[in-house]
């Protein structure tokens, strides 16, 4: 299904949220660089993974993307045309056509609102989708696509379990029949048995309906999974893209591997044969990010290579977060290929390592 | 913590199977829940029987409270005369009958009234935030800045004198009181609304609503404003409460409905004097009546507001 | 960096006076453990037979899904369920053969205080936002050892060093809200182990972190708790989580044990179909995978427990008679039981 025709592409997206103090007169004291700088292309029919720790902007990017969230600057192109320079009506075509799930299975459906009635708002708020009589049976239809009873349709979401009110979700997403789903961690928020029928369910959809998914989660093992392409993010900036494949086998960037190494696998037999890449200290604050590389202050490969021509007095004086090479401090690396590599990182001292399998 | 644990076993629970299909929702599960407390069942009785004296006193009493023989001032209870005389040598019964209307009556037009104004401003200065937010939420401020006492001195001194066309004494004598309850009551309820508006406002599914492109008349009235009536709904019978005992505090202190009207603050402004001299049954009367209605009122309030939390239930 | 901390008399020296206790006794057991809920809808059997050991230097994994039972259990243990509407309705638990539940409130908050610990999901909510890091875990020393205000500061220090937090002498003073996420449970874990106990319960201590934070965390708590030869009772539904730490595995459904045994032995050849089904379920970060395989239906509700095997509606191996009689957990090989009827067959079947 997936092809290199281009449905979504984002072109140096920056959303900068102001810190504002003052109550009457309003100052701005500083900017929380949530998404500071990102490119990235979806494909028709094929699923993007986004991965990333808390902080590193990826739901802010969801947000931006449906239109929730105004970008302090870069292009977003829904099939070649920039939404950011839409206006009111156009937003509105821009909103058929792509959609939105939500993490959280409780909060994501209006508690008041039967079934029938959330899924079918989207004809509501758009009429002209599908003419009035026709209504009822198309929810009807979505509701049985999902996989739930339609004759449901009258229950109130808390009637529910979780992974039923995920699939509610995810028919009122397709209501308007996009080309581009954004998903927004669907699954982390479900027990493991029910992850698998949600994931599932996508994948069928998608076959059938040819959408591309923009599928944002931190679990590492479920992007997998399901994705065709990953981008890797962290504080606000991509650090490593390209094919499934050779994110998961061939990492070039340290935050990657390090993040693969983090994730246990369910093998105990694979018990301390892994790779084992444990990072210090926490994310810093996107308000206030390092210089140069932002994951400088916890790469270990930066302290590896600092640490070649650092005198002894360097060693003992310097603090942990310091302890990286010039080039680190001062030089932005670009998200490129790389020597050595087959797809783009973004790291001056780019190198393959796998962290994944046994040794 | 316990609330931990029972929403995980309520989760659990909520897995609908094959479940017998109970009407349900937030509504009819809290009515569900008032009607098995014994408590809410007795306010509710009290709070009917107050306000069927309120609005049709001739129900309960054929004596007119206004016609007073001075000779039988302070009078015990005789037969007919259940409660005696007052030191006007009016028929207590009938007054503490005709004294609910003005308080009832007032209480309900400034609880209407503060709730149609802190609503309606909750919800704009909650919803737009920014400048809209800061000019109310300072509004709310320079009221909430002046003495609550000293500013209804001032305002019901000021409404004195003024005669209100086409309204009958006994409105009169009511709406200088009720306006200047509004003018300071609203804030509490502006910002009780505003607060909750703005919970709401950033509930998942509000965002939903809006990446589908639903319009702000939609999100507020489809999706914000009916998660935000709960906390609102559970406020007014304590409002009620506050103000009739506000209204009894004001007529009290000469301030509020003035005589000839008759209220329960009246009253016991009046009985005060006898208290320590004999009678203390002309201040026992209305004060009993006064606190079993207000009590009656917070009772139901506190029920209501713990039906509507789920976790409480 | 760690830190002796120097033990008073040969242990915490609370539980040995009491009824039952045994030197020999094994350091934690569960017997059909019983929980229920009162609810609106009825009795919600939320523990319904649960038996499990603990021996000292050991992490037993508890795994299961929501309302399986499993942070019940925990909480049974420590003895801090909301009662009502919880009510243990039956079954024992034994600290070196004392049987907690047959302890007053009292008692029961000092086995707490010295013997038993436990680690929350949320640390944030777990720490009060009013005092600082360094006086809540001093206050620990104060009250339960008479420390000086001194002394209890200087342990308190000590203790955030175990725990591996960075300049630990300045961060004593700060409060719980200045301490980012990793740090917080460090501190929890840092409270747990203050008193020194023989037992530490984590429920899901990670789930609400990062990943690499995450890996932080499980590393300082399988270090720790091989250095002092504590037991530990790991509850989690990360099966990754369990395959990298645990040495045995408590499998819970519907509030029962379904499946108890080593680690490498459930993730080889599982016994239970439950487990197995969970096990295939899950992706794994090392192969693309194919479709997963899904367990269909919802676990049932605990107010209508069906009769018979709990899992049976959902189960590929279920009969007749899982349908009217109740398997007991019982053993299928050395050192392994399963409550399933067919649980031989389950573990001999291609897992694969």
């Amino acid at each position: 299904m997936t092809s290199t025709e281009p449905v979504l592409q984002v072109e140096g997206l920056v959303k900068h949220f102001p810190i504002r103090s003052g109550i009457v007169f309003k100052r701005t004291v500083g900017q929380v660089k949530a998404v500071d700088g990102v490119d990235i292309t979806l494909n028709r029919g094929e699923t993007l993974g986004v991965v990333g720790e808390s902080g590193c902007g990826k739901s802010t990017l969801a947000k931006l993307l449906v239109g929730l969230e105004k970008p302090t600057s870069g292009a977003i192109r829904v099939r070649g045309e920039d939404v950011t320079r839409l206006g009111r009506s156009g937003m509105r075509r821009l909103r058929r056509n792509v959609q939105m799930v939500f993490q959280d299975p409780y909060t994501s459906l209006n508690p008041r609102m039967t079934v029938g009635d959330i899924i079918g708002e989207p004809y509501r708020i758009h009429p002209d989708a599908v003419p009035k009589s026709g209504r009822r049976a198309a929810v009807r239809e979505l509701i049985d696509m999902v996989g739930l009873n339609p004759d449901h349709i009258s229950r109130y979401p808390h009637q529910f379990s979780g992974g039923q009110r995920q699939r509610i979700g995810i028919a009122r997403a397709l209501a308007l029949k996009p080309e581009i789903l954004i998903c927004d961690e669907p699954v982390s928020a479900l027990d493991v048995s029910i992850q698998g029928q949600v994931i599932n369910l996508l994948e069928e959809l998608q076959d059938e309906l040819g959408l591309s998914y923009l599928f944002i989660a931190h679990d590492l093992s479920v992007v997998r999974h399901i994705a065709d392409r990953v981008a890797v993010m962290y504080l606000g900036k991509v650090a490593e893209s390209g094919e499934e494949n050779q994110i998961y086998e061939h990492p070039m960037h340290p935050y990657t591997q390090a993040l693969l190494s983090a994730v246990p696998v369910p093998d105990p037999t694979l018990r301390g044969q892994r790779d084992e890449i444990v990072l210090e200290g926490d994310v810093p604050s996107p308000a206030n990010p390092p210089s140069g590389c932002r994951f400088r202050t916890r790469c270990f490969k930066a302290r590896a290579e600092w640490a070649k021509t650092a005198t002894d007095e360097q060693r003992k004086n310097t603090p942990l977060a310091e302890q990286a090479p010039d080039v680190c401090k001062q030089q932005i690396p670009v998200l490129e290929i790389r020597e050595g590599g087959a797809h783009p990182s973004a790291c001056h001292y780019a190198q393959e390592r796998d962290v994944v399998h046994a040794h | 913590m316990s609330s931990d644990i029972n929403e995980r076993v309520v989760e659990g629970i909520d897995e609908e199977r094959e479940r017998p299909q109970r009407a349900a929702g937030l509504w009819r599960d809290a009515i569900r829940d008032l009607r098995k407390r014994p408590t809410v069942i007795i306010s509710l009785l009290i709070i009917l029987v107050v306000l069927a004296i309120g609005f049709f006193p001739s129900l309960f009493t054929d004596v007119d409270p206004k016609a007073c023989d001075i000779s039988r001032n302070k009078a015990p209870a005789e037969p007919g005369h259940p409660f005696g005389f007052s030191h006007e040598g009016c028929d207590y019964f009938a007054q503490t009958v005709y004294g609910a209307g003005p308080s009832v009556q007032l209480s309900l037009m400034v609880v209407t009234g503060t709730l149609i104004v802190g609503g309606l401003f909750g919800i704009l200065a909650g919803f737009y935030g920014g400048w809209v937010d800061v000019l109310f939420s300072r509004a709310v401020d320079v009221f909430n800045s002046i003495p609550f006492l000293l500013g209804a001195i001032l305002l019901l001194t000021m409404f004195r004198d003024i005669q209100m066309p086409f309204v009958g004494a006994r409105l009169q004598a009511i709406i200088p009181a009720v306006i200047t309850l509004i003018i300071f009551g609203w804030t509490s309820t502006m910002r009780l609304v505003r607060a909750s508006v703005i919970e709401a406002r950033n509930l998942d599914y509000v965002h939903a609503a809006r990446s589908l492109g639903a319009s702000n008349a939609r999100l507020m009235f489809r999706h914000i404003l009916p998660n935000a009536v709960a906390p609102v709904v559970s406020l007014i019978p304590l409002s009620i409460a506050g103000m009739i005992s506000v209204e009894a505090t004001l007529s009290f202190l000469g301030l509020g409905v003035r005589k000839p009207e008759i209220t329960w603050g009246l009253m016991i402004d009046d009985a005060t004097k006898w208290f320590v001299n004999g009678y203390p049954m002309l201040l026992i009367i209305p004060s009993a009546f006064l606190i079993a209605t207000v009590l009656a009122f917070v009772l139901l309030g506190d029920a209501i507001r713990d039906a509507l939390d789920p976790k409480l239930r | 960096m760690t830190v002796e901390l120097d033990r008073q008399g040969s242990h915490n020296g609370y539980v040995e006076g009491l009824p039952g206790y045994r030197d020999d006794a094994p350091l934690l057991e569960v017997e059909d453990l019983q929980v229920e809920f009162h609810t609106r809808d009825g009795v919600a059997r939320a523990v319904n037979g649960v038996d499990f050991s603990l021996r000292a230097g050991e992490t037993l994994a508890v795994v299961g899904e929501s309302g399986s039972g499993k942070s019940v259990t925990a909480q049974a243990i420590m003895g801090i369920l909301e009662e009502p509407p919880a009510r243990v309705a039956g079954g024992e638990i034994r600290f070196r053969g004392v049987d907690l539940l047959k302890l007053s409130a009292e008692r029961r908050r000092r086995i707490r205080a010295n013997h038993v610990a436990m680690v929350f999901q949320d640390a944030l909510s777990a720490l009060n936002p009013v005092w600082t890091v360094g006086f809540q875990l001093g206050e620990l020393f104060r009250k339960h050892r008479g420390m000086s205000r001194k002394d209890a500061r200087r342990r308190a220090v000590e203790l955030l060093d175990m725990v591996r937090i960075p300049a630990a002498a300045q961060r004593v003073d700060e409060y719980p809200h200045q301490f980012s996420g990793g740090m917080r449970q460090r501190v929890m874990i840092a409270m747990a182990l203050a008193l020194d106990p023989e037992v530490l319960i984590a429920d899901e201590p990670t789930t609400a972190l990062d990943v690499t934070v995450q890996a932080q965390i499980m590393r300082l708590l399988s270090d720790i708790q091989a250095e002092r030869h504590m037991g530990l009772i790991l509850i989690t539904h990360d099966l990754g989580v369990v395959a990298d730490v645990a040495d045995d595995i408590t499998v819970m459904y519907a509030g029962r044990a379904v499946e108890q045994a080593n680690v490498r032995d459930t993730f080889a050849s599982p016994a239970h179909p439950y487990t197995k089904a969970l096990l295939r379920s899950i992706p794994r970060l090392d192969v693309k995978g194919q479709r997963l395989e899904v367990i269909a239906g919802l676990p049932p509700v605990l107010t209508d427990i069906p009769p018979g095997c709990a899992f049976a509606p959902r189960c590929g191996y279920a009969q007749d008679v899982c349908r009217t009689e109740r398997p007991p957990l019982s053993t299928v090989t050395a050192g392994r039981s399963a409550a399933c009827h067919f649980a031989s067959e389950v573990m001999t079947d291609d897992v694969n």
